[in-house]
């Protein structure tokens, strides 16, 4: 099935020139019509996936998506009760790219992300209870609470963190690619990162060095718009992401972020590539964040009309209408799923509770592998 | 015992272990074709081909970061930085994820990587080619830092930071490839990491001293053997972890120290070990601990500056004069 690429965004509007007015200024254009054309097609598209796509699978990504954006409303409430410290990056909006991607994955395929990570661990198959244990920093985390949300890890599923500074995993993922083609093996590397992520020198270095020597990495863009407070207008010079993986004689996709089984067809497609070909793709899925940058950011950079625009196509509440008009689902099935997520989300922060914090000793553990005696 | 370079020893290490371990691979500038910029990679390519000795770009932070990827899914590169200069675009990568990886995953994922190459001053090569950078990263823990002064200390140190389930930050002497010495031939010969050396022993002062600084302090110590004083010269080997044990025990014995160093004096290694000996030997110095360093100014291109900027044998004999009142 054929990928309609959304008008990317230099197409629909012109980048401000002039600063932080001019940007918010571009943003709050909304056309109705056009908003609705958009949208309708959008349904079409998804509706037409959704019949290529067993039940099974379907309901998989509901679920995880559904799982992951009541885990994080826990997180948040737990956050503004003291109970998780530090900064605490939310993934409510994005919900489709890791659950789309991630589905398209076989079970030892790598995965790397950003510390926006909460979704995509859970989506790997990590335990709830292990992540809300991590982000209280408590020793059942999976991390054992030295990692806390930024830094997730899990090794029996392949989930390789959880990284704090921007970009950071981008060239790890391409080693991590590196080694798996070094071993023979046909194991897959996806590594996610934020637009502003783009605008550091180590995604420019790793694509460089992954199509040159064709390593099986696919690197997901997820184009949230906004790095922290600074939107992508006033950061980047080329705005169309995907539109950079020419630079790196790369194959580039363009992916509406707010379609779970876009995501998850055009990751499919790279997969294969990576799989079969040992070759490396740049994803740019286009998709918006509902909350604030991490936990303490007010949001005074963006509108509430902008905002509701993007909840118009919640990738959840999208999914499940067009799951419900395919008769998918009904009422009582989507009921059902609702409330095992948040039987799920319960016993994860029950976990969190009762798990003891690390020992003391534990300061000092995990420094080294082979601690020198002097 | 054959007597090599320190270029040659280096290079029977990295071939002796790959032969030994197939996951080791080596990943930098110019290592693979150009047989290396200073030839410690000479006939790497040859003997291993082009899937485990590998030109990279000009992409420190890039190809470091790739070096640690690797290592996460059980791979031990050696990464190459033609010269520690240019690891100073990759110390995001060092820093953020090579050190902390093992301690922020809670102990699920060790990185066992060597990042090596020439460190310290060359010859007019002015300030961007002739730093000495252990004291940035051995502030860090999950970093091993590692410093030779022999060809055989090279060689066995080598082994054993390849060996390592660790980040060993590995810096060897621009100006000392060409050095030559007797180093063993045996496959399985190492030099255990965090053991200091006493290059030659002595009883009226003790001069600490590492890579460059340990020939000159020989020579040093000879001088002063002629002038009635007895010098004992300790090389730390490793900078992380740090052998202090045979440094104070050294000093329990002369009373006097002083420490050489090539890198810059302040926050750097040699006021760590000052400082340490103050905390462990107070009570056995006879004389306030003396550091010689390199000159608190960026490296000059003129000879005669550079000259003056790097501690020299005179610079060592008077200072271990002094903190034997002898002047």
């Amino acid at each position: 099935m054929k990928i309609t690429p959304m008008k990317p965004r230099s197409q629909t509007a012109q980048a401000s020139t002039t600063g932080v007015a001019a940007a918010t200024e571009v943003t709050d254009q909304i056309n109705p019509e056009e908003l609705r054309r958009e949208h309708d097609q959008r349904r079409n598209e998804q509706q037409e996936r959704i019949e290529e796509i067993d039940r099974e699978t379907l309901l998989r990504l509901l679920y995880q998506m559904i799982l992951i954006r009541r885990f994080e409303e826990k997180s948040a409430e737990a956050y503004t009760l003291g109970k998780i410290g530090g900064f605490c990056h939310l993934y409510i909006g994005q919900e489709a790219v890791a659950v789309g991607a991630l589905g398209a994955l076989r079970p030892d395929d790598y995965v790397l992300t950003s510390y926006r990570d909460h979704g995509h661990i859970i989506a790997k198959g990590t335990s709830p209870d292990e992540v809300m244990a991590e982000l209280y920093g408590k020793a059942g985390g999976c991390s054992a609470g030295k990692g806390g949300s930024m830094h997730l890890f899990d090794s029996s599923v392949n989930f390789l963190g959880g990284h704090g500074i921007v970009g950071g995993q981008i060239p790890l993922a391409t080693g991590v690619a590196f080694a798996a083609k070094y071993r023979g093996t046909d194991q897959v590397t996806l590594c996610f990162f934020g637009e502003a992520a783009v605008n550091q020198g180590a995604f420019h270095e790793s694509l460089n060095m992954a199509q040159l020597w064709k390593l099986p990495c696919i690197y997901i863009c997820e184009n949230n718009q906004y790095g922290m407070g600074t939107s992508l207008e006033r950061a980047m010079s080329l705005q169309d992401v995907s539109q950079k993986a020419p630079a790196y004689n790369m194959a580039g996709e363009f992916v509406d972020g707010m379609d779970v089984l876009a995501v998850y067809e055009a990751t499919k497609h790279a997969v294969a590539r990576a799989r079969e070909e040992s070759l490396p793709t740049l994803i740019e899925v286009r998709t918006y964040r509902f909350m604030g940058h991490s936990m303490s950011d007010p949001g005074n950079y963006r509108t509430r009309a902008e905002i509701e625009k993007h909840q118009e196509r919640d990738p959840i509440k999208v999914f499940t209408q067009n799951l419900k008009e395919k008769n998918i689902v009904d009422d009582s099935a989507i009921a059902d799923m609702e409330k095992r997520a948040r039987e799920e989300v319960e016993r994860a922060v029950q976990f969190a509770e009762s798990s003891p914090e690390p020992a003391p000793e534990k300061l000092f553990t995990d420094i080294y592998a082979n601690p020198l005696s002097r | 015992m054959p007597i090599i370079t320190m270029r040659e020893a280096l290079n029977q290490a990295m071939r002796e272990e790959m032969h030994r371990d197939e996951n080791i691979f080596l990943m930098g500038e110019e290592v693979a074709a150009y047989q290396g910029a200073y030839k410690v990679s000479k006939g790497l390519l040859e003997e291993f081909g082009d899937r485990r000795v590998i030109d990279s770009p000009i992409t420190e932070l890039g190809f470091a970061g790739l070096g640690v990827g690797a290592a996460m899914v059980g791979l031990r590169p050696i990464i190459e930085f033609m010269t520690f200069n240019f690891s100073i675009l990759a110390t995001d990568q060092i820093i953020n994820s090579a050190a902390k990886m093992l301690y922020m995953s809670g102990g699920q994922f060790k990185i066992p990587i060597v990042f090596r190459g020439p460190g310290g001053s060359a010859y007019q090569v002015s300030s961007q080619h002739s730093q000495a950078l252990e004291s940035w990263y051995a502030n860090f823990p999950g970093l091993k830092v590692v410093m030779p002064s022999t060809p055989a200390d090279a060689k066995g140190l080598l082994k054993s930071a390849i060996r390592d389930d660790d980040p060993v930050i590995f810096i060897e002497q621009e100006r000392m490839y060409g050095n030559k010495g007797e180093v063993p031939e045996d496959a399985e010969f190492t030099v255990p990491l965090g053991v200091a050396d006493v290059k030659r022993e002595g009883s009226d002062a003790t001069i600490v001293a590492r890579s460059l600084m340990v020939p000159i302090a020989l020579k040093a110590a000879e001088e002063l053997e002629k002038q009635g004083v007895s010098v004992e010269v300790v090389d730390p080997r490793t900078i992380r972890p740090l052998d202090i044990e045979t440094i104070v025990n050294s000093v329990k014995k002369t009373n006097r120290v002083v420490v050489a160093e090539e890198s810059h004096a302040f926050c750097g290694v040699g006021a760590e070990i000052s400082a340490q000996i103050t905390e462990h030997a107070f009570d056995y110095l006879d004389a306030p601990v003396k550091r010689i360093s390199a000159a608190d100014a960026p490296m000059p291109y003129a000879k005669n500056l550079e000259k003056l900027a790097i501690p020299d044998v005179e610079r060592l004999i008077a200072a271990v004069r002094e903190v034997a009142y002898l002047d």
